[in-house]
């Protein structure tokens, strides 16, 4: 269907920069995911990809071709938005025809894709309903179909599942994974929540403030996070990040936080000053003979697990335990840290790189 | 917010309902003594204490849409027996028809300059609004607040002004000169009201339809405009109310070719005796345009009054 590259895009709305400098690329089938907190430019980003905005700078080529400047309908492109938009004097049926009306299809042709879409998303039964009275899952599957009939490049999704409720969000996620993977066109999709874009995309973009903070696999977003924005944002709970003064150079397979020596993989990339150490939850280890001294401040249970909140020196530590592990309220122990797992970050915020992360970090 | 959902008692009910009749009863009872004493003869109209039953008759309707005059009782007996009904009754008064009055011109123009103008004030009050609804306009707030303050004074304000330039552009008594002069009135409370409409619509449904592959001005009239319709129906009721009973310019700048029925109506009273019969007709006929398009749009009417009320 279609690759997308995004090259150096930038977009100021008067004083205020919306997205700076951004570059990324989103494979033909890939279902992609722009991910970040509110504000942080993806919505933008979104919207100049579709050409409801138009960037400041850079170049967005879809299939090979320049489109930065294009109006809308040269582009090919679907878009669903958060509010589904869709037409609220017309029903269901003509809400999906809507697209194939404006190419000038053929009447029964136009009965005979819309028919055949509805069958694909389960709406059959309500084509002939006014979408007033739908349901917000209903809503989203109309919003979808108007979406997929026809045949787009690419689909381009803004947040398409915010507005329906906690329940139903995950069971529609599950059937837009599963539309994508039979259609195997190309989607970007927006969203701020990390748990939806790490069950959902192929690839995610980490954006914060208008720039791109990292983009990859989730499961390399979740191992070896760029900077330390991207390791408070993904993972719940989020990485421990913990601020010490040190120093590594090439080569460095250790640092000391309060006298202990913490093992960590083979520098790469060196830094001095304050530095931060960053360990997910689940790679602490309690070992009462640890160097490390804790104490246990709460404890969740979360059924095969439980999160373990100790007090350090160096601020609250969020452990993921087994919960057969004992862990009495009040007592002090010593947090081993699993030494390959471990990144570190310079006084910017950003991963020193080291042999572990190279391979992901490395691309840029 | 929060409202009690309760269903209310018969008793609240009741009192309601009572009130709503004692208040439709005060409103309506001048509209039904005017109707009512176009259908009684002049004698029964200046009846005292007033008639409320009487013998209906057509006189006033006759005497309105004629001009008559008075003949002797001898060259009335040489017309021989009257040839039609509305003869007849001409002539119990000694009077014979002469031929038609000016309230059926008059009752035309009303129509052409209150239609007309309403047409132009929701036409160029859409586009504006829209214009400021969703484009970057320079000097936005400036301009809308400018708009606004065409309607602080009262129009009359600037009578002798208008007056004026009237003579001067040749626009006094002509029918372009009160279609332009009542859009001017009514198009800063049109910008105004329908802005509001249009801010309401999300913006998603034009982009929705912008990527569905229609231009930007397809995606106004055939999402925006079907969007905007309650809003655009209540505009127009406003407009038309004031134009349509508009008095004090009409009688000002128009005195014949382009005369409105509001002016027309009260030089009955001078001709001939006064005649409220023949001007409760008047009254009646001219109140049912506005009555018929007010019942045909009264939907949109009430849903544009409570229009923003409620938030999806």
């Amino acid at each position: 269907m279609a690759q997308i590259v995004i090259k150096s895009l930038r977009k100021e709305f008067g004083a205020f920069t919306a997205v700076q400098s951004s570059s990324f690329t989103i494979e033909d089938g890939e279902f992609f995911m722009l991910l970040g907190p509110s504000g942080c430019g993806k919505t933008t980003t979104l919207r100049m990809i579709a050409g409801l905005e138009l960037p400041t700078a850079g170049e967005i080529f879809i299939d090979g071709a320049e489109v930065s400047q294009k109006p809308v309908s040269q582009r090919d492109i679907a878009f669903v938005f958060q509010m589904f938009a869709l037409y609220p004097h017309m029903n269901v049926r003509k809400n999906i025809s809507y697209p194939l009306v404006s190419q000038g299809m053929k009447r029964d042709q136009v009965r005979a894709k819309v028919n055949e879409v509805a069958e694909i998303l389960g709406i059959t039964s309500i084509l002939e309903k006014p979408v007033g009275g739908l349901s917000g899952g209903d809503r989203q599957r109309v919003a979808l179909g108007r979406a997929i009939v026809r045949d787009p490049a690419c689909f381009l999704m803004d947040e398409p599942l915010g507005a329906l409720d906690a329940e139903f969000r995950e069971h529609m996620a599950l059937e837009l994974r599963a539309l994508h993977d039979r259609m195997r066109a190309t989607t970007v999709y927006v969203t701020h929540d990390q748990l939806e874009a790490m069950q959902m995309g192929d690839k995610i973009v980490v954006m914060n403030h208008g720039v791109v903070e990292q983009f990859g696999r989730p499961q390399e977003i979740y191992d070896w996070p760029a900077t330390t924005f991207v390791a408070r944002f993904i993972g719940s709970p989020a990485m421990n990040l913990l601020n010490f003064d040190g120093m590594v150079g090439n080569g460095s397979t250790q640092v000391t936080l309060s006298d202990a020596a913490i093992k960590i993989p083979p520098m790469i990339s060196g830094a001095s000053g304050p530095l931060t150490l960053g360990v997910r939850p689940e790679h602490i280890r309690l070992d009462d003979a640890a160097p490390l001294k804790a104490r246990i401040r709460a404890a969740e249970y979360l059924g095969t697990t439980q999160i373990i909140t100790l007090d350090t020196p160096y601020g609250p530590v969020k452990a993921r335990i087994a919960s057969t592990q004992a862990a009495t309220i009040g007592d002090t122990t010593g947090l081993a840290f699993d030494a390959r797992s471990i990144t570190l970050f310079d006084p910017t915020g950003h991963a020193l790189i080291s042999e572990a992360n190279q391979k992901v970090l490395s691309h840029g | 917010m929060s409202y009690s959902i309760t269903e209310p008692s018969s008793r609240q009910k009741w009192i309601a309902g009572g009130l709503v009749i004692a208040y439709a009863i005060l409103t309506l009872l001048p509209l039904a003594w005017i109707i009512a004493t176009g259908f009684k003869t002049p004698a029964d109209a200046i009846a005292y204490p007033p008639k409320v039953l009487f013998t209906p008759s057509l006189e006033g309707y006759v005497n309105l849409f004629t001009s008559r005059s008075r003949v002797t009782p001898e060259d009335l007996a040489a017309l021989g027996p009257p040839s039609t009904w509305y003869d007849s009754i001409v002539r119990q008064y000694g009077m014979v028809i002469t031929g038609a009055s000016r309230y059926g011109e008059r009752f035309l123009n009303s129509i052409i300059i209150g239609f007309g103008s309403t047409f132009l004030s929701v036409f160029l009050g859409t586009i504006a609004a829209y214009a400021f609804s969703r484009f970057k306009v320079p000097l936005k707030d400036d301009l809308l607040f400018f708009i606004l303050s065409t309607r602080m004074m009262p129009p009359i304000a600037v009578a002798i002004p208008i007056f004026l330039m009237y003579r001067q552009l040749g626009l006094s008594d002509t029918h372009l000169g009160m279609i332009l002069l009542y859009t001017a009135v009514n198009l800063s409370l049109s910008v105004w009201l329908l802005k509001g409409f249009i801010d309401e619509i999300p913006i998603e449904y034009e982009e929705a339809a912008l990527i569905d592959g229609y231009t930007r001005f397809q995606a106004f009239y055939k999402v925006v405009l079907p969007q905007a319709a309650t809003g655009i129906a209540s505009t127009a009721i406003f407009c038309l109310i004031f134009a349509w009973n508009e008095y004090a310019f009409a009688v000002l700048l128009t005195s014949g070719t382009a005369q409105t029925a509001p002016p027309f109506i009260p030089t009955i009273i001078g001709a001939g005796g006064k005649d409220w019969p023949a001007v409760a007709a008047g009254a009646t006929l001219f109140l049912l345009p506005i009555m018929v398009f007010t019942i045909l749009l009264r939907k949109h009417l009430l849903r544009g009054i409570t229009f923003g009320a409620v938030r999806k």
